[in-house]
C-alpha cells in the first residue's frame, strides 16, 4: 500500500468519526426536542425531571401529575422511540437495497412489501373489521408478497436482478389491484386505511415499540454484517463473483433482513415514505460512497430524521396532527435537493 | 354491516374539500306551506311539476316518481319515514335501513350509471357525487337530486322537506320534521343540569378522527350544553370539522364524557382503556365511555332523535354517579 492511500484512509476515517459524532448528537437532539414538545404542553423543566426520576437509583419529585406522567411515559415516550426505531429501520434497509440492487432509485418498498402489507392491512380493516389484526395482517402480507416475488423473480431470470425487480413492479401492482377492490367495496372503511398508508404514529404505544424491537435487531445485525460484502457486489454481479463472493446468497439474505424489518416497521406504523431513499442518498452525499459507513450513519440520521418529522406532524397544527408520510415528503424532498445541489454544484 | 355515510365524511376528511354549496332549500308552488308547515289541502300528485333545490342545483321533476333509486343510506331512510318507501325500486348497498329498504348491490361510492339505469328510474337520490355521475344521469333525462351531508340540523329538515316535495309527500315530510324536532327538543329536556364546561370527545375512528362544533354531530351535543374538545384543533375550518387529534392532547384535556362513533368497528369501552395512557382518564374510570350506534351516528336521516335520546341518556348516567 503506498503512502498517499495510507494517508488518504487516515483522512476518511477523521471524517467517518465526525459523521458518526454528528449522527449521534441529532439522535439525542431530536430524542430531547421530541420528548418535550407535543400537543399537551407539558412543563419543559418537569419532562426533564421526571424523565431523571425514570433512572434507576434516582428519586426526583418531577412535579407532574398523574396524568401528565401517563402523557409523558405512555404517549410521547414510546412515539418518540417507535418513530426513531422505524426510522432507523427503514433508512438502513433502504441503504441495503440500495447497495445489494446497485440502483439509486431502490427503496424498501422495492420488493412489494409496501403493496403487500398495504393489502394486508385493508383485508384486516376492510373485511375482517378487526383493528387489533393490522399490524399482524400488515406484516404478513409485506412478507408474502416479497416471497412471491423471489419465487417469480428466480422462476423467469436465476438470479438476475433486474428480473427480481421486475417481478416486484408486477406483484406490487396485483396486491395493490386487489387492495383496490376490497376498498370499493368495503368504502366505509376508507379513510382508516388511508391514514395508515400516509404512516400514523399517532397511535403508538410501548407494545408496538415491543413487537418492532426483535426484528429491528436481528434485521439490522444482519444488514451491519453485510455491509463490506455491499460494497464488494458495488462492483457487479460477475466481478464479485469472480472475488468468490456468492452474489446470490448475499443478495438474498440482505433482501430477507430488509424486507423482515421493513415488514415489521410498516405493521406498527403504517407506509412511511421517502426516509428509506432519501436518508441513505444524503449520507452518501456528505459522508462517502462506502456502505462501511453508509449502512450505520443511515441508521442513526433515519432515527433523528423520522423523529423530527414526527415533531412536526404533531405541532405543527398542534393539536390536531398532520399525516407523518406527508411531512416526511414535504420537508424531505426540498432538504435532499438542496443537498444534492450543494454537493454536485460547483465541481 | 354496511355503512355508508361514515365515508362521506371520511371523504370530505381525507380530500380536505369543503360540505358543498349552500343548504338546499325547497321550492315549491306554495311557498307558505313550508314555512308554516301547516297541513297541505292539495291532493297529492296535482301538484307535479314541482322543482326541488339540491346541491346539484334546481331539479324538476315532471311526474309523481314511481321508480325511484337512493343511492344513499340517509335518503333511504328518509324516504322510507315519510311514507315514499312503496315508490323506492332499488336503494344501494350501504342503506340498510329500514328493513324493507330493497338492497342490491348499487354502489353510492363508485355508482355505475348502466347499473343504475336498468332498474329504469324516474328520481335518483345520491349522497355523494364522484364527479361527473350527476351529469351522465342527466344525459340520460334523468332526474338527480344531490343531497350532500349535513353541516347542520337545518340540512335534515330541509333534505326531508325537498324528498317530501319530490316524492309527493310533502304532509308526511312536514309531520316527520315535526316529530324530529320534538323528539330532540323532549331528549334535551329530559336530560339532566350538567355542569358548566363538562366536555366530551367524539371519537369517529381509532385515529383518533373527530368531529367539532361545528358539524352536525357537534350541533347536536352542543344542544345539551356539553363543550367539545376537539374545537381549537379545527378553529379556521380546514379540516371540515372533522381534524385528526394527538393521543396526548385528548388524555391532558381529560374529557368527562367519550362517545364512540366507530363502536361498530372493533372499538369499545374496554378497548378505549387498553389504550396506552388512556387509563387515567376521568371518563374511564367513572365509566363514563359510551358506544354510539355508528349508523345513526353517521346519518343525518330521521333517526337523528335516536343519537340525541343516547346522549341524554349518557348525561343521565353521568350525573347520577357523581
Amino acid at each position: 500500500m503506498t503512502e498517499g492511500s495510507t494517508r488518504t484512509e487516515a483522512r476518511t476515517t477523521r471524517l467517518g468519526w465526525a459523521a458518526f459524532a454528528a449522527g449521534i448528537v441529532s439522535v439525542v437532539v431530536a430524542a430531547a426536542v421530541g420528548a418535550t414538545v407535543g400537543a399537551a404542553g407539558l412543563d419543559v423543566s418537569g419532562v426533564a425531571r421526571a424523565m431523571v426520576d425514570a433512572l434507576p437509583g434516582v428519586t426526583l419529585d418531577a412535579g407532574l401529575s398523574e396524568v401528565e406522567t401517563s402523557i409523558l411515559f405512555e404517549i410521547r415516550l414510546p412515539r418518540v422511540v417507535l418513530g426513531a426505531m422505524v426510522g432507523a429501520v427503514l433508512a438502513v434497509a433502504g441503504a441495503s437495497y440500495q447497495g445489494v440492487f446497485r440502483n439509486a432509485l431502490a427503496d424498501p418498498y422495492l420488493l412489494g412489501v409496501a403493496a403487500g402489507a398495504g393489502l394486508g392491512a385493508t383485508i384486516a380493516l376492510a373485511v375482517a373489521e378487526s383493528p387489533a389484526l393490522l399490524a399482524p395482517f400488515a406484516f404478513v402480507g409485506g412478507m408474502a408478497a416479497v416471497g412471491i416475488t423471489y419465487a417469480l423473480g428466480r422462476s423467469v431470470g436465476g438470479r438476475s436482478a433486474t428480473s427480481l425487480i421486475l417481478a416486484g413492479v408486477a406483484v406490487a401492482a396485483f396486491a395493490t389491484a386487489i387492495q383496490a377492490y376490497l376498498l370499493q367495496r368495503e368504502s366505509d372503511t376508507l379513510r382508516e386505511v388511508y391514514v395508515w398508508i400516509l404512516g400514523r404514529l399517532v397511535t403508538a404505544g410501548w407494545r408496538e415499540v415491543w413487537q418492532l424491537l426483535p426484528y429491528a435487531l436481528i434485521a439490522t445485525a444482519v444488514m451491519f454484517g453485510s455491509r463490506r460484502l455491499l460494497d464488494v457486489l458495488s462492483i457487479g454481479d460477475d466481478e464479485a463473483g469472480a472475488l468468490g463472493v456468492d452474489v446470490g446468497r448475499v443478495r438474498a439474505v440482505v433482501v430477507i433482513a430488509a424486507t423482515l424489518a421493513t415488514a415489521a416497521a410498516v405493521s406498527v406504523s403504517g407506509l412511511i415514505g421517502f426516509v428509506g431513499i432519501i436518508v441513505p442518498h444524503t449520507v452518501r452525499l456528505l459522508f462517502g460512497w462506502s456502505y462501511r459507513s453508509i449502512v450505520p450513519l443511515s441508521m442513526l440520521f433515519g432515527a433523528a430524521f423520522l423523529m423530527m418529522a414526527d415533531v412536526a406532524a404533531r405541532t405543527l397544527v398542534s393539536p390536531a396532527e398532520l399525516p407523518i408520510g406527508v411531512v416526511t415528503a414535504f420537508f424531505g424532498a426540498p432538504f435532499f435537493l438542496l443537498v444534492l445541489r450543494t454537493m454536485r454544484g460547483p465541481t | 354491516m354496511k355503512r355508508s355515510t361514515r365515508l362521506l365524511v371520511g371523504l370530505m376528511v381525507v380530500a380536505a374539500c369543503g360540505t358543498g354549496g349552500g343548504s338546499p332549500t325547497t321550492v315549491t308552488e306554495d311557498p307558505a306551506a313550508t314555512t308554516t308547515r301547516a297541513p297541505s289541502t292539495t291532493a297529492v300528485g296535482e301538484t307535479f311539476p314541482v322543482t326541488v333545490e339540491g346541491d346539484n342545483g334546481p331539479v324538476t321533476i315532471e311526474a309523481m316518481p314511481e321508480a325511484i333509486v337512493s343511492l344513499s343510506s340517509t335518503a333511504t331512510e328518509m324516504l322510507f319515514a315519510i311514507g315514499a318507501g312503496p315508490q323506492v325500486v332499488a336503494v344501494d348497498d350501504q342503506s340498510n335501513h329500514p328493513e324493507q329498504a330493497p338492497v342490491t348491490d348499487l354502489s353510492g361510492f363508485t355508482p355505475n350509471v348502466e347499473a343504475i339505469l336498468s332498474y329504469e328510474p324516474d328520481l335518483v337520490v345520491v349522497g355523494f357525487e364522484p364527479g361527473g355521475f350527476v351529469e351522465a344521469l342527466a344525459a340520460a333525462d334523468i332526474p338527480v337530486i344531490f343531497y350532500d351531508a349535513a353541516t347542520a340540523l337545518d340540512d335534515t329538515y330541509d333534505q326531508i322537506e325537498g324528498l317530501g316535495v319530490a316524492t309527493g309527500h310533502l304532509e308526511e315530510a312536514i309531520a316527520v320534521n315535526e316529530t324530529v324536532q320534538s323528539g330532540i327538543e323532549a331528549a334535551v329536556a329530559d336530560a339532566p343540569d350538567i355542569p358548566e364546561g363538562t366536555d366530551y370527545y367524539h371519537e369517529v375512528d381509532n385515529t383518533y378522527f373527530t368531529a367539532t362544533s361545528t358539524t352536525f354531530i357537534g350541533q347536536i351535543y352542543s344542544m345539551f350544553g356539553l363543550e367539545n374538545i376537539a374545537d381549537p384543533a379545527d378553529e379556521d375550518g380546514s379540516s371540515s370539522g372533522y381534524p385528526q387529534l394527538s393521543s396526548e392532547y385528548i388524555v391532558a384535556a381529560d374529557p368527562d364524557l367519550i362517545f364512540l362513533a366507530n363502536s361498530f368497528y372493533g372499538e369499545s369501552p374496554e378497548t378505549v382503556a387498553q389504550r396506552p395512557g388512556w387509563d387515567v382518564l376521568t371518563a374511564v374510570r367513572e365509566g363514563n365511555v359510551v358506544g354510539l350506534n355508528s349508523d345513526i351516528v353517521s346519518r343525518w336521516g330521521p333517526r337523528v332523535v335516536e343519537f340525541a335520546e343516547s346522549i341524554s341518556d349518557a348525561l343521565a348516567s353521568h350525573v347520577s354517579q357523581s
